[in-house]
């Protein structure tokens, strides 16, 4: 990625401008909120964000609102369709002559919950009709704002309020749905996973996806103290414990050309990241270190692949 | 210009003078034909809009709001199934304040799954604050939807508009139809100019933010309602510029042989027409009997109702649909409209029928004649609702039950 021009070097090159105003009534230390912080700066002023039911929908609490950016909320599905009815309006706008700003953006801003489940199908047709638009995932992996119940972003193992770890279940024994593959396969011309605690490669990332015209898909990593029972003032260094130990890797596709932006030479130990987090504190009584180091093999295993394809 | 044209062929024409903007579309039966014309017609340049193919009725319905809260005008068409699907959109389209038109083909609701006529879908969304017009032939589903658009955007209302026809009966029937001129049609409607488009960067808006307190969505319910309630007043001066410009006049309700009756039908939909005839035979042969159909239920004519119905001694509804467990629609609403009425009917009848495309004759309508002569005369409450099953659905039902089990379930 070094080797393609950039106005992110450093993280003093992250832009000074914001649209998300101080003191949001999101919950101390949530991830989501960095990233999405970052990603605005990137998109700049002329973005229309599209929201559905989740924990960003606090950011529009009547009659507030914590982005300085149009905003509408729509039913916690219908979020690439209504993007769809903006992308498509301002085509109409355009061609009777409205005057439009040339940048202008439509964001989808959704979490797991919409993306890998419900609002699955509609996210689809959008991809296969190739709309025009960003789609920015904040991956806590469970239900978040409604108390942290399982979705099909869990991972393997945690413990969520509809996934208990008892005597008899482990936590959520299915493995984390791998929504990058099945956006992959829509042909869509830009996909990347992103991490708040890695800005320049956030930000290089959405500045890499303004060439394409299409879908341009960001899966972020939205670590929440509240759901996963970490420390909020640990925000940072657990995002980074993802990346360090393999299990959230940082790519991008584009045109489904895979290629990881970040390749650790090694990995920390799953367990380092485990650790950090309540929703795991089950598998460290002694009675599931087989079902760690499965957890170890198949971080591994993925990592592998990659060091044997993309380092030569 | 006259035209022979199917209903779906009319509700295509109505979006195409009223220079629809942008249209999503997704088929279903017996609606597809509309938006099979409309994609035509884009991809032809006949008409100068964005079609998009969605890839759910939910995403068609999110998709069109949008569009009209950007500014544009938009339009859709759906049935039955998709309808439901969708409502949960219907809900954020009038609550975003965005005049979408969409035209619904009346079906049935499965399971059993069926594809003929019945308005338990449109029945369905009547709490959405959509407002609701129903035509009882091509001409009217034409008409209505330049009408509806006038309706709608008009800074007084801002509510989406449903158009409705009747599945197979209209959706597929021919008729001539007048289609109007684009220039008077254009004297009749001005150009969709919505304020605070979502667009609009110097002036960023917050659409639909969440509210967490009681009082604050109660507000916005209320003005939902006010709106709701001004539409009829507006109804009224679009019907009068309609007249005026376009040359057909068309009120909230029809009233049909009204005139010293002692008895009425009520109805909607395409079945008025066996109505209206049977109504008129029925008065040659010297019954006081008349008819009145809706043609705006949403706003419902309540007002309306109670001037055609005050004096009369018995009034039968005819609902197309049920509300299971309390009965037909339009009688519970109309029972309400009657209710504070000084010289309201002294015999209010509920009756069922043409459910799923099932056929009435002139006999049920005379059969709904003579038991509310025989309730007025008996002096007793009548039960609510009465099924209208005739005697040969019965014996066909039977035999078809015969043929396939091979012992008789119901007897002929």
């Amino acid at each position: 990625m070094s080797s393609e021009p950039t106005r992110y070097r450093t993280l003093k090159d992250i832009p000074k401008e914001e649209y998300m105003a101080p003191g949001t009534p999101l919950c101390a230390g949530c991830g989501a909120q960095l990233a999405l912080r970052l990603a605005l700066k990137a998109l700049g002023p002329h973005t229309i964000v599209v929201n559905v039911p989740g924990c960003v929908a606090l950011f529009a609490i009547y009659p507030y609102s914590s982005l300085k950016l149009p905003f509408v909320f729509t039913s916690f599905v219908a979020a690439p369709a209504t993007a769809q009815g903006i992308v498509d309006a301002i085509k109409v706008l355009r061609s009777k002559g409205v005057n439009l700003p040339e940048d202008t953006k439509v964001l989808v801003v959704v979490g797991d919950g919409a993306a890998y489940d419900i609002g699955l199908q509609s996210s689809s047709g959008a991809l296969h009709r190739q709309l025009d638009h960003y789609y920015f995932v904040y991956d806590n992996e469970a239900y978040g704002n409604t108390g942290f119940q399982y979705s099909s972003a869990t991972p393997f193992l945690s413990r969520t309020t509809t996934s208990e770890a008892t005597d008899r279940v482990p936590g959520n024994t299915f493995w984390k749905k791998d929504l990058f593959e099945i956006w992959r396969a829509h042909g869509v011309p830009y996909i990347a996973t992103v991490a708040a605690s890695k800005p320049v490669d956030l930000l290089r990332k959405f500045e890499k996806a303004a060439r394409f015209k299409g879908p341009k898909l960001f899966l972020a990593l939205g670590v929440c103290p509240t759901g996963w029972g970490s420390d909020p003032q640990m925000t940072v260094k657990i995002d980074k414990l993802a990346v360090e130990t393999g299990i959230w890797p940082l790519k991008e596709a584009v045109y489904g050309e895979v290629r990881h932006t970040y390749i650790p030479r090694s990995l920390k130990p799953v367990e380092e990241y485990l650790r950090t987090q309540r929703r795991f504190a089950h598998l460290f009584d002694g009675k599931h270190d087989d079902l760690l180091k499965e957890y170890q093999a198949r971080v591994n295993a993925y990592w592998e692949k990659v060091w044997s394809t993309e380092l030569k | 210009m006259k035209r022979m044209l199917t209903g779906n062929a009319s509700a295509a024409w109505g979006a195409r003078i009223s220079e629809v903007e942008y249209i999503g579309g997704y088929p279903i039966t017996p609606q597809s034909e509309v938006v099979e014309l409309l994609s035509k017609w884009v991809a032809e340049g006949a008409m100068n809009a964005v079609y998009t193919n969605y890839e759910s009725e939910h995403s068609m319905f999110a998709g069109v709001g949008a569009a009209s809260l950007s500014g544009v005008r938009a339009f859709t068409s759906t049935s039955s199934q998709g309808l439901m699907f969708a409502i949960e959109m219907l809900y954020a389209i009038a609550g975003w304040r965005a005049p979408v038109v969409f035209v619904n083909v009346a079906r049935g609701l499965g399971m059993p799954m069926i594809l003929q006529v019945e308005h338990g879908d449109i029945m369905g969304i009547r709490d959405t604050g959509f407002l609701q017009l129903h035509a009882e032939t091509c001409q009217e589903v034409l008409d209505f939807v330049p009408m509806a658009y006038r309706i709608g955007e008009d800074r007084r209302v801002m509510l989406p508009v449903a158009v409705n026809m009747d599945g197979f009966l209209i959706s597929f029937g021919r008729e001539p139809v007048d289609v109007p001129d684009k220039e008077l049609v254009r004297d009749f409607l001005p150009k969709y100019n919505r304020p605070y488009p979502v667009v609009d960067f110097s002036n960023p808006v917050a659409y639909a933010p969440t509210i967490v307190d009681g009082y604050a969505y109660m507000y916005f319910k209320e003005q939902l309602q006010k709106a709701q309630e001004r539409a009829r007043e507006v109804f009224y001066e679009a019907a009068a510029d309609f007249e005026r410009i376009i040359g057909r006049r068309y009120e909230p309700i029809e009233r049909y042989m009204l005139d010293d009756a002692d008895y009425a039908i009520v109805s909607t939909g395409s079945y008025s027409t066996i109505i209206r005839g049977a109504v008129r035979r029925l008065r040659e042969r010297g019954e006081r009997v008349g008819m009145v159909r809706i043609r705006m239920f949403r706003p419902f004519p309540r007002d309306e109702f109670v001037d055609a119905l005050s004096g009369l001694k018995g009034v039968a509804v005819f609902d197309q649909n049920i509300s299971l467990g309390k009965g037909g629609v339009i009688y519970t609403e109309l029972a309400e409209a009657l209710y504070h009425a000084k010289e309201r009917p002294r015999v209010l009848m509920s009756f069922i029928g043409g459910l799923g495309g099932a056929e009435i004759s002139f006999d049920a309508v005379r059969y709904m004649l003579e038991r509310l002569k025989d309730a007025v005369a008996s002096g007793e409450e009548p039960r609510n609702p009465n099924w209208l099953f005739s005697e040969e659905d019965r014996r066909r039902l039977a035999r078809a039950l015969k043929l396939t089990l091979g012992e008789e379930v119901i007897s002929e």
